[in-house]
């Protein structure tokens, strides 16, 4: 404790010096000493006590776990409207673009020109995927139908496969007479229903479905937008439309016969009446076309018209608002091509007639009412004649082909979509068809009109079905054909339009082949030389662009690949022992793919496209474009030369006539100066030998011969 | 003139979007829908900077000035600038 005087605190500090070594080990002590008067004696103290149980002490060493998003939720940052026009309208964006685009275009273009990063070995290299056998090529065999209940012989006319429902084949038999024969037959004919038979995988006895038809036909065809719908065209030139909406189901779900038929194939199946076999119904047409005002001879061919556009009288083309097919065209042996509507015809004269044919006419209770309207009166829309000029002779159109063109509609489209979205909650389509009649429809313009026909005479024409006005009369006449081309030998039963190229027509006929591109008017692609079977059917590949099949009359199939031979089949097969008289392919899957193959007998093989056949090697599209570009160079390359040798024919034909003029001219002339010349040197060598003998001059003989 | 150019460059053979991206990643034009421009935005961006900081690393004199990624369908090009970035999608191949 230090102490010191109370006066002294505050006061300013004097410091002086001081000798260190005054003091003792120079330094001074200021020691502690314990003061008594401030010593303090414990007296209490406080003190706890608490029980606890053992104590155990354990050391670990832990993980650290640092904390992780586990996920994390966020919108980006982006910029409002302003800001971005602001930084739009910035001057750094401009500089920024400016030096930055010549780069980038310089790189855009370098991927424009060529692509570097190509690998040239897998470019060379075919598709190894294959599925099946590489080396198998032939078609397999996989099934074949024949209708064993029909007493007369049948043959197939034509082929559809169901376009919905797997495995469900359609085929259209006829009887196999000539017209003679049917002729004398006519009452025995009369008694059979002529029958389109529906097939099913499942069941290669009994056909499924048989539709019931006033006579043999001999083409039919599936209403694309509505698959219950078909229409055929028969031997007596009626066009017959079935409705199988209510049996539908029927064909749906096909099982394979269970036990309910094993009794009935212990029997023989002729001794088998139609009646006990209960699968299969007769379903009568749903309406046929008038007699007097349609075709006269066997309808050929029939197509329906795509649903995208419709035709009226005068064969203009206007949009289909409906979004359904709902007309026709059929060509038929009497030279005519007609074109058909199926809605009912808005004329008041023919309300009379209904009213007659309804009293006399019961329809019976299983048809369906959709085609009533049409049944017997049904009048085409329009027809045309295939005429040949001033004789009276006209063309007989075998098979047509139509440009498939799918119109697409721009602003309209909206609108379709909802009618129809409308109309398939209501009703089917063809349960209504008076519902699109009233429609205001727009025309179409620049649509192609020109289709290919084939003829029985083996002739292509490429021809207008629009109707122009003849001048003199001032009536509506059809157009007279564009082209006309006498390729084939025989009858031609094939004209077939690439499901690849839209302008790619394949004809077949008599005993050669013809392909042929739209605007190419000087002639076919491609012509093959003749082959030593008649060839009588023959079809596209569906998925091999420069493929086709031929069926002979002797039962082989040929099969012709464009980018391996072209002036023989690639392949041949036997397929049957009789003429082929249909030929259909048909994809389910990439894996399956069947060809439907008819012969003259009724008997409907199927068989299976091996892999090789069925897939398009790599670049086999474009390949057989580059092939078809090439021979349309080729024609024009041709076509060429022949005007550049005509004209230097006629160059040579003209030199020749001059030379001979030139000639003819100089011989007259110079022949008199020859002569003359020729005379007069005589005279001169006259003179002159006369002359050299001494004899004198000429004048002496003459006056000699004067004096005699 | 800004207009022109983005114009001029979306016309080329092939090519399938343009955008224009700032330098945090935040787009500012674009041709393409909203949540694929902001997609490609952030991951370009992100890319782009690991790119650049590549390059310096290496030389820092260097800088980056083009960036090109070819995949299978389509090549995206990336153009760096000190504020902007300029990202086109173009599918090279016909």
């Amino acid at each position: 404790m230090i102490s010191r005087k109370r006066s002294k605190f505050g006061a300013p500090i004097l410091f002086s010096d001081r000798n260190a070594s005054s003091v003792r080990d120079s330094y001074i002590e200021c020691t502690s000493y314990p003061d008594k008067n401030f010593t303090l004696t414990q007296l209490e103290q406080d003190v706890g006590t608490q029980v606890i149980p053992e104590i155990k002490g354990v050391s670990t060493q832990t993980k650290w776990a640092f904390p992780k998003n586990a996920s994390t939720q966020y919108y980006p940052r982006e910029f409002s409207e302003k800001e971005k026009g602001k930084l739009a309208q910035s001057k750094e964006l401009a500089d920024f673009l400016n030096s930055v685009s010549t780069s980038v275009e310089i790189a855009l273009q370098q991927n424009e020109i060529m692509n570097t990063f190509v690998d040239d070995w897998k470019g060379l290299a075919e598709e190894e995927g294959t599925f099946g056998d590489k080396s198998d090529t032939h078609l397999k065999e996989y099934q074949s139908f024949t209708d064993l209940h029909s007493p007369m012989e049948k043959m197939i006319t034509c082929i559809a496969w169901h376009p919905t429902i797997y495995g469900l084949i359609i085929v259209s038999v006829a009887v196999r007479l000539s017209y003679e024969e049917r002729v004398h037959f006519s009452g025995k004919l009369l008694l059979q229903p002529s029958l389109i038979l529906f097939w099913s995988f499942a069941d290669p006895i009994h056909p499924q479905l048989m539709l019931e038809s006033p006579d043999d036909i001999f083409c039919f065809a599936f209403c694309p937008s509505d698959p219950n719908i078909i229409a055929g065209g028969c031997i007596n030139g009626q066009i017959v439309l079935w409705d199988i909406t209510a049996h539908a189901d029927r064909i749906e779900n096909i099982k394979a016969g269970g036990g309910r038929s094993k009794k009935a194939t212990l029997k023989p199946m002729f001794l088998l009446e139609p009646e006990s076999n209960k699968e299969a119904m007769y379903i009568r047409h749903c309406a046929v076309s008038s007699i007097e005002s349609g075709h006269k001879k066997v309808i050929t061919d029939i197509h329906w018209l795509s649903d995208t556009f419709e035709i009226n009288r005068m064969g203009s083309v206007f949009e289909n608002r409906n979004g359904i097919c709902c007309q026709l065209v059929t060509c038929s042996a009497d030279c005519t091509i007609c074109f058909w509507d199926i809605r009912p015809q808005k004329t008041a004269i023919t309300q009379p007639t209904e009213k007659k044919k309804e009293e006399t006419i019961e329809i019976p209770f299983d048809v369906p009412p959709t085609f009533l309207h049409l049944d017997l009166s049904w009048k085409p829309l329009s027809k045309i004649r295939l005429s040949k000029g001033e004789t009276s002779l006209d063309h007989c159109p075998t098979k047509l082909s139509l440009n498939e063109e799918h119109v697409i509609f721009k602003t309209q489209d909206k609108m379709l979509g909802q009618d129809k979205a409308v109309k398939s909650t209501e009703t089917n389509p063809y349960h209504d068809l008076e519902a699109g009649m009233s429609n205001i429809l727009k025309p179409i313009d620049d649509f192609c009109t020109k289709f290919f026909v084939g003829t029985e005479e083996g002739e292509v024409i490429y021809t207008d079905w629009k109707m122009e006005r003849d001048p003199e009369t001032g009536r509506f006449v059809s157009k007279k054909p564009v082209n006309l081309y006498t390729v084939h030998d025989g009858a031609i039963h094939t004209v077939q339009r690439s499901p690849f190229y839209k302008d790619i027509v394949l004809t077949i006929g008599g005993w050669n082949v013809a392909i042929w591109k739209e605007d190419v008017m000087t002639g076919p692609l491609l012509q093959t030389c003749c082959a030593p079977k008649r060839y009588t059917s023959g079809h596209w590949s569906l998925t091999r662009p420069g493929v086709f099949y031929i069926g002979r009359e002797d039962g082989y199939i040929d099969i012709w690949d464009l980018l391996e031979k072209t002036h023989e089949p690639a392949q041949s097969q036997n397929i049957c022992i009789t003429m082929i008289t249909y030929i259909k392919p048909w994809t389910y899957s990439p894996k399956q793919q069947f060809i439907a193959i008819a012969d003259y007998y009724g008997t409907l093989h199927i068989l299976e496209i091996p892999w090789t056949l069925s897939h398009p090697s790599l670049n086999e599209l474009s390949s057989v474009h580059y092939y078809f570009e090439r021979e349309v160079k080729h024609l024009e390359y041709v076509q060429q030369r022949r005007i550049i040798r005509d004209q230097e024919k006629k160059e040579m034909e003209r030199e020749l006539e001059r030379k001979k003029a030139k000639v003819y001219i100089k011989t007259k002339e110079q022949m008199e100066a020859e002569l003359r010349m020729e005379y007069e040197n005589y005279l001169e060598l006259e003179k002159s030998v006369l002359y050299s003998l001494g004899l004198g001059k000429v004048s002496e003989k003459t006056s000699y011969m004067d004096v005699l | 003139e800004v207009e022109e150019t983005l114009k001029r460059i979306q016309s080329h053979k092939g090519v399938i979007g343009t955008m224009v991206v700032n330098a945090e990643g935040i787009p500012i034009r674009t041709t393409l829908d909203n949540s694929t421009t902001v997609q490609y935005a952030g991951l370009l961006h992100q890319l782009t900077m690991k790119a650049k900081s590549t390059v310096r690393d290496i030389d820092p004199q260097n800088d980056l000035t083009f960036l090109r990624i070819r995949s299978k369908k389509h090549e995206i090009m990336v153009a760096p600038d000190k504020e902007y970035l300029l990202i086109v999608i173009q599918n090279p191949c016909e």
